[in-house]
C-alpha cells in the first residue's frame, strides 16, 4: 500500500510542483529545500491528499515530518488510514 | 553614515550577542563583522570595485546577511532577486545592472548557469551550500569567506548618498524595475522604524520575509541598528512550525503579510496568549482585511499590533500606532516618524478629509530613482526643496484627523500574498506560448492571499492547449508567486475602443478548492 501512496504523491508532484525545480527529487528529500514546494504549494498538497484519500487533516498534522517529503507522506497517510495499510 | 558602518559600531558594543540564528546556527555581532569584512576582501579581489552591482539569488540564511554587509564593505551596491527567478528574468538583469558577481545558493546552479550563458557580460558566481566540492569555473561561499581580511580593508569612500540597493519590483510595463535606495534612504527608513516599533538590543525578530524583498532586508537593518537578533526562516508553508519557533526563540517581534495573517488565524487549537514573549507584529506589503486583524489581537491580546504601508520606493510610508488603532479600522495610519504623507487631489493640492487622490511621500526615505529608467524616474519622482517626493501611484484618503486609509491601486498590479504581480508580465508569458492569441491576467478576491493571479485566453483555431500545460508554460518563465493559478478559455476578450484588452467589466472571481486550510 505504501509504494501505491508513494507513486500517487509521485505523479502529483511531478504534475502540479516539479516544473518549477531544475531537478528530480528523491522519496527522502525535502519539498521545501529543494525549492519544489512553496506555502501554496502545501496547501495545494493539503487539498489534494484530503480529496484523493478522505482524510481530513488537522492543523496540528500541518508539519514537515507529515508532508516535506515523498517518504514522510506515505508513512502519515499510513497513520491516517491504518485499515488501508 | 553607510550601514557597514553601523554594523561596526553594533559589534563593538554587542560584539559576542547573536546577530542572526538560522536553522540550528547561530553568529554574533563580532563574527558578522569578521565575516563580512573577509567576504568583502574576496569581492575586492575578484574585482568588484566601488558602485559595482552584486546579484544575490539567496534563500534566506546567515550567508546572505554576510553577503549583505560584505557588499557595502566593499563599497558594491546589493541587488537581491527571489529564488524562484528563472533563468532569461535572470540574465536580463546580469545585463541591464552589470552584475560583476553573482552569489546564489547550490541547489539554484542550473538556473544561474543558464542566465550566465546569456549574459553579455558573464559575471563571476559564489555558490552558498554547493553540495560539492567541485564547483568548477564557480567559488564555494566557504572559501570566499577564508579570505584574511586585510587591515584595514580599503575602505569605500564614505558617501552616504552612494546606493547601497538595488531592488527589482514589478511594473505596471510588465518589466521589472530596478529601485535604486541609497545608504542614507535605508538608514533614515530603518531609524524610523525601529523608533516607532521601539527596537532595543532585548529584541528577537524572526522573519520569514525573503531578504529579497524591502519589508524583509528593512528586518535585517532595524535590527542592526538596535543590536537584537535576527531569527531567519525560509518559509511559512508549516505555520505550526513558525509559531513553535517563536514560542522557542522567545521572539518578541513577528513581521508578517496578511496571508500569514489568516493562516495564523485558522488555526483553531491555538490558545489565547500563546505567545508570551511577543511584544509586537507588524503587518505590511497588502491591506489587512479588518476581521483578520481582529481576530489575530484576540489571539494574541498583550501584542501590540502594528497595521503598515510601505512600497519599495521608500521602504516604508505610513503606520498605524496600535494606541490609535481604536475605531480607524482599515487605517494605515500617519507618515513614519521624520516623513511626511499626504494626499493630493486631481490638482495636486493637499486634498480635503474624504477626497480620494494619489498618496505622495516626502523624506529622506524617498529613493534615488528607478535603475537606467529615466522616464519612470521622473514620473514617479519630483524634486522638492531639498529632496525628492515620491508619487505612489495608489490612492488613497484621509480622515478628520489626518488618517489614511488605503482606496486602491492606479494601476492594475496584483497583490498576491503579500507580493506586485505585473498583469503584463504575465500576459508576455501567456503570449509566448504557440497557440494564444490573447491573454489577459486579473487578480481575482481570495480570502487566504488576498488576490489570486488568473489568467484569460483565447486560443489559435486548431491550438490545443490545457490549462495544465499553460500554467507550466508560465512556470517556466516566471517566479513562482506571478504563476497563473488557473486559467478560463474564451472565445474573445473585452476590448476598449482603443483595441486594449479590458477586463474590469469582469464580474469578481471566488476562492478555488485549495484554500480551505
Amino acid at each position: 500500500m505504501a509504494e501505491a501512496y508513494a507513486a500517487t504523491l509521485r505523479e502529483f508532484i511531478a504534475e502540479n510542483f516539479l516544473f518549477r525545480a531544475d531537478a528530480e527529487i528523491a522519496d527522502n528529500q525535502s519539498l521545501l529545500d529543494s525549492g519544489v514546494m512553496d506555502s501554496t504549494g502545501v496547501l495545494e498538497l493539503i487539498a489534494f491528499l484530503e480529496k484523493t484519500y478522505g482524510v481530513s487533516i488537522a492543523d496540528e498534522e500541518i508539519v514537515p515530518e507529515n508532508l516535506d517529503s515523498i517518504d514522510n507522506m506515505t508513512r502519515y497517510l499510513a497513520t491516517k488510514l491504518p485499515a488501508a495499510a | 553614515m553607510r550601514l557597514e558602518a553601523r554594523l561596526k559600531q553594533t559589534a563593538k558594543a554587542f560584539g559576542p550577542k547573536p546577530a542572526v540564528v538560522a536553522g540550528d546556527g547561530q553568529m554574533t555581532y563580532g563574527e558578522l563583522e569578521v565575516l563580512s569584512a573577509s567576504l568583502a576582501a574576496t569581492f575586492i579581489g575578484t574585482g568588484v570595485r566601488s558602485g559595482d552591482r552584486i546579484v544575490m539569488v539567496l534563500d534566506n540564511g546567515w550567508e546572505a546577511v554576510v553577503s549583505f554587509f560584505a557588499c557595502w564593505k566593499a563599497g558594491a551596491v546589493a541587488c537581491p532577486l527571489h529564488p524562484t527567478i528563472k533563468a532569461e528574468k535572470l540574465a536580463a538583469i546580469l545585463d541591464s545592472t552589470g552584475a560583476r558577481l553573482v552569489i546564489a545558493q547550490g541547489r539554484l546552479r542550473a538556473t544561474v548557469d543558464a542566465a550566465i550563458a546569456m549574459a553579455v557580460a558573464p559575471p563571476r558566481l559564489i555558490l552558498v551550500q554547493a553540495g560539492t566540492d567541485d564547483t568548477g569555473d564557480a567559488m564555494g561561499f566557504e572559501q570566499a569567506l577564508q579570505m584574511p581580511a586585510p587591515a584595514p580593508l580599503a575602505c569605500p569612500p564614505a558617501d552616504p548618498d552612494a546606493l547601497a540597493l538595488l531592488i527589482h519590483t514589478s511594473g505596471s510595463t510588465g518589466r521589472a524595475k530596478g529601485v535604486m535606495l541609497s545608504h542614507a534612504n535605508v538608514l533614515a527608513a530603518c531609524q524610523s522604524i525601529a523608533s516607532y516599533l521601539g527596537n532595543s538590543p532585548d529584541d528577537t525578530v524572526l522573519s520569514v520575509l525573503p531578504l529579497s524583498f524591502g519589508y524583509g532586508i528593512t528586518q535585517m537593518v532595524t535590527m542592526v541598528l538596535a543590536g537584537g537578533t535576527l531569527v531567519l526562516e525560509k518559509s511559512f508553508a508549516f505555520p505550526r512550525k513558525i509559531v513553535q519557533r517563536l514560542a522557542e526563540v522567545k521572539a518578541t517581534g513577528f513581521p508578517l503579510v496578511p496571508t500569514m495573517a489568516a493562516l495564523i488565524t485558522a488555526m483553531k487549537d491555538l490558545p489565547p496568549g500563546s505567545l508570551p514573549d511577543l511584544r509586537y507584529i507588524s503587518s505590511a506589503a497588502a491591506a489587512m482585511p479588518p476581521a483578520i486583524g481582529g481576530q489575530l489581537q484576540q489571539m494574541f491580546p498583550d501584542t501590540r499590533l502594528y497595521l503598515m504601508y510601505g512600497q519599495t520606493e521608500c521602504l516604508r510610508a505610513t503606520y498605524l500606532s496600535p494606541d490609535e488603532a481604536c475605531g480607524r479600522i482599515g487605517s494605515v495610519g500617519k507618515a513614519i516618524p521624520g516623513t511626511d504623507a499626504f494626499v493630493i487631489d486631481d490638482d495636486g493640492r493637499r486634498a480635503a478629509p474624504g477626497v480620494v487622490g494619489e498618496l505622495i511621500v516626502e523624506g529622506p526615505h524617498v529613493m534615488q530613482g528607478y535603475w537606467q529608467d529615466p522616464l519612470a524616474s521622473a514620473l514617479a519622482l519630483s524634486p522638492i526643496d531639498g529632496g525628492r517626493r515620491l508619487h505612489t501611484g495608489d490612492l488613497f484618503r484621509t480622515d478628520a484627523e489626518g488618517f489614511l486609509y488605503f482606496v486602491s491601486r492606479r494601476d492594475d498590479i496584483i497583490k498576491t500574498r503579500g507580493e506586485k504581480v505585473s498583469p503584463q508580465e504575465v500576459e508576455n508569458a501567456l503570449y509566448s506560448l504557440p497557440g494564444i492569441t490573447e491573454a489577459a491576467v486579473a487578480g481575482a478576491d481570495d480570502p487566504i492571499f488576498g488576490q489570486v493571479v488568473r489568467a484569460y485566453v483565447v486560443l489559435a483555431e486548431g491550438a490545443v492547449l490545457g490549462e495544465r500545460e499553460i500554467i507550466r508554460h508560465c512556470a517556466g518563465l516566471l517566479e513562482d508567486y506571478m504563476v497563473p493559478k488557473s486559467v478560463e478559455f474564451r472565445t474573445a476578450l473585452p476590448r476598449t475602443t482603443t483595441g486594449k484588452i479590458r477586463l474590469s467589466a469582469e464580474p469578481p472571481q471566488t476562492v478555488n478548492e485549495g484554500n480551505a486550510a
